[in-house]
């Protein structure tokens, strides 16, 4: 039985049944090295479901032609497909109109284009940019780009020992010339969940516009954009079950109306001659090209399907996995896990005294168990805590208390090879 | 895929216990190496007498075939001509690349232990990167050596 065919509110459902869901990801049915797979590095990207995979096939097999073009038949099937994909991510975080939702390659993209679009034209030398010290490269690094090209400045928010965004620091760091507060929801080297609801009311009382890195949340909590009251939010398609190469820029209606287009080309315009240029209405306006229409496609199948089996039974069964994981990590001797905030997402960061995580990586692999090792493209997070790197286990709702138990027996072997 | 392949004890043993792993304040040469992939960070200290190596040292945080790889090579090149180091990181780069090398006992000694890294291309970097920076130390390269 396919675990999409819930239909009844979520908070009247059983929990998730993990081998009803598992038959859904084809991929998890393999081997490697000789075992099965544990595939325990969702913070990375998640697996696919079947549901995605036929949606973009069937897509291919029966309905492609370039969108928003042609008058003939597949043309027309293709838009409404792509378009029907804008709606349903619409919903899925609650925009107020689709002219709201920017399809983009990911959530670098996303960042990359509010950067550009939106606080280069705006900011003056000596104005100031506040993020965290959580932040994954994709939130530090455009922003450096644009103090580079305008001279304004990076104010950094500094993290706790738990790995916390320091709330009363971030209160400190608010100033006359903060222009922007660029904030992960979910630390992709940690799980820490941060509490954005503070950080923006502050923002907001104080006119500063507020970026969310959603790119952790998406998959994970329920991402209401009104509620949250932020100005643009950023998601990508892979890490919640969808393909790559597509993610979803939020903004604001207004401030994308007064935005520039950071890429000019088809599709985001209404007239073009050699004298002058209109650009088209939101959101074509930032869709230069040929869309991912696939990739929008299949996003949209990866929301149909997480909403399907409901987002609080998905919530409450990767708290379920963390809790499990994290008492069975600790029982390895040597074992120090990074990273301990009260509010967590399912990802367990963590060292094994004696053995480097690289090398975790490698033994890990040959049991079976896929893990992610290294900085996590967090390099000042791994600074703080005076670490290298961390090995990461990262959970979704497919995983199971066995998975868990693999990856903890392989750690066993590692310490006995190396410690 | 045999991980006893990859961690030899050989390898394990100079892990735990890494040889010449000491700063050297009156080096003639130095040079860092990093690999961005797994964070090795590792400094290479090179004494000269003449065109002849006559003391190698390392210092410097990585995994365990990084680690191993750095204490093998400064027992490997310590009183060899530099001419004759390069030979020696020629011969370890095919071994560490080329499918069909052969390691030859005689001429790589213990090294040939790192024989098993090559059927893990992921860790390939991992063994290489202080015979980078060793060339370096020689040649007097300024920036630090990446293995990317």
């Amino acid at each position: 039985m396919s675990a999409v065919q819930a239909t009844r509110p979520a908070a009247l459902l059983p929990p998730l049944d993990p081998e009803a869901v598992r038959a859904d990801f084809p991929v998890l049915a393999r081997q490697v090295n000789g075992k099965p797979l544990c595939y325990l590095d969702n913070a990375a990207s998640s697996q696919r479901p079947r549901a995605v995979i036929d949606a973009i096939s069937g897509y291919y097999e029966n309905s492609h032609a370039n969108v928003h073009r042609g008058v003939h038949r597949l043309s027309q099937e293709a838009t409404d497909l792509f378009e029907g994909a804008r709606e349903t991510l619409r919903r899925f975080i609650n925009a107020r109109s689709t002219r709201e939702v920017i399809f983009v390659r990911g959530t670098t993209e996303a960042i990359n284009l509010v950067a550009q679009s939106y606080a280069r034209p705006r900011l003056q030398p000596g104005d100031e940019i506040v993020i965290s010290w959580l932040e994954h490269h994709a939130n530090i690094v455009p922003w450096q780009m644009v103090c580079e090209q305008t001279g304004a400045k990076l104010r950094v928010i500094p993290i706790t020992r738990r790995g916390e965004v320091d709330f009363d620091a971030f209160l400190g760091l608010l100033g006359e010339r903060t222009r922007l507060l660029a904030l992960a929801h979910v630390s992709n080297a940690l799980g820490t969940v941060v509490p954005v609801d503070r950080f923006i009311r502050e923002a907001r009382r104080r006119g500063i516009p507020v970026l969310l890195d959603g790119a952790q949340a998406a998959p994970h909590l329920k991402v209401d954009v009104q509620a949250l009251d932020c100005d643009f939010y950023c998601f990508s398609g892979h890490k919640m079950c969808g393909p790559t190469g597509i993610g979803v820029l939020y903004g604001r209606e207004s401030l994308l109306e007064a935005m520039p287009p950071w890429q000019g080309g088809g599709d985001m315009i209404l007239a073009v001659s050699f004298e002058r240029t209109v650009y088209n209405a939101l959101p074509y306006k930032f869709e230069a090209g040929t869309p991912h229409i696939a990739g929008a496609i299949g996003l949209a199948a990866a929301v149909d399907y997480l909403e399907a089996l409901g987002l609080e039974r998905i919530a409450a069964a990767e708290q379920s996995l963390l809790e499990y994981a994290t008492q069975r990590l600790l029982e390895v001797p040597g074992l120090e896990i990074v990273g301990t905030a009260p509010h967590k997402a399912a990802v367990a960061s963590f060292t094994v005294a004696g053995v480097h995580p690289h090398d975790l990586g490698t033994i890990l692999d040959a049991e079976g168990v896929a893990i992610r090792t290294g900085h996590h493209c967090a390099m000042p997070v791994m600074d703080f805590f005076g670490v290298p790197a961390t090995a990461r286990a990262s959970f979704a709702f497919y995983n199971t208390r066995a998975e868990i138990d693999c990856l903890v027996a392989a750690l066993r072997v590692a310490r006995e090879m190396l410690a | 895929m045999d991980l006893k392949d990859l961690y030899r004890d050989v390898i394990v043993d100079h892990n735990r216990h890494p040889r010449n792993f000491r700063p050297m304040p009156d080096a003639d040469r130095h040079a860092e190496g990093f690999n961005p992939l797994c964070g090795d960070r590792l400094t290479l200290f090179v004494k000269l007498d003449g065109d002849r190596i006559s003391d190698v040292s390392f210092q410097g945080s990585g995994c365990a075939i990084s680690v191993a790889s750095a204490s093998l090579l400064t027992e490997s090149v310590r009183g060899r001509t530099v001419a004759d180091a390069e030979r020696l990181f020629a011969s370890m780069h095919e071994l560490l690349t080329r499918d069909e090398a052969v390691a030859d006992p005689a001429v790589l000694g213990k090294l040939a232990a790192l024989s098993g890294v090559r059927e893990f291309p992921a860790r390939v970097k991992c063994a290489s990167l202080c015979w980078h920076t060793l060339d370096a130390a020689l040649h007097r390269e300024a920036e630090p050596v990446s293995t990317e």
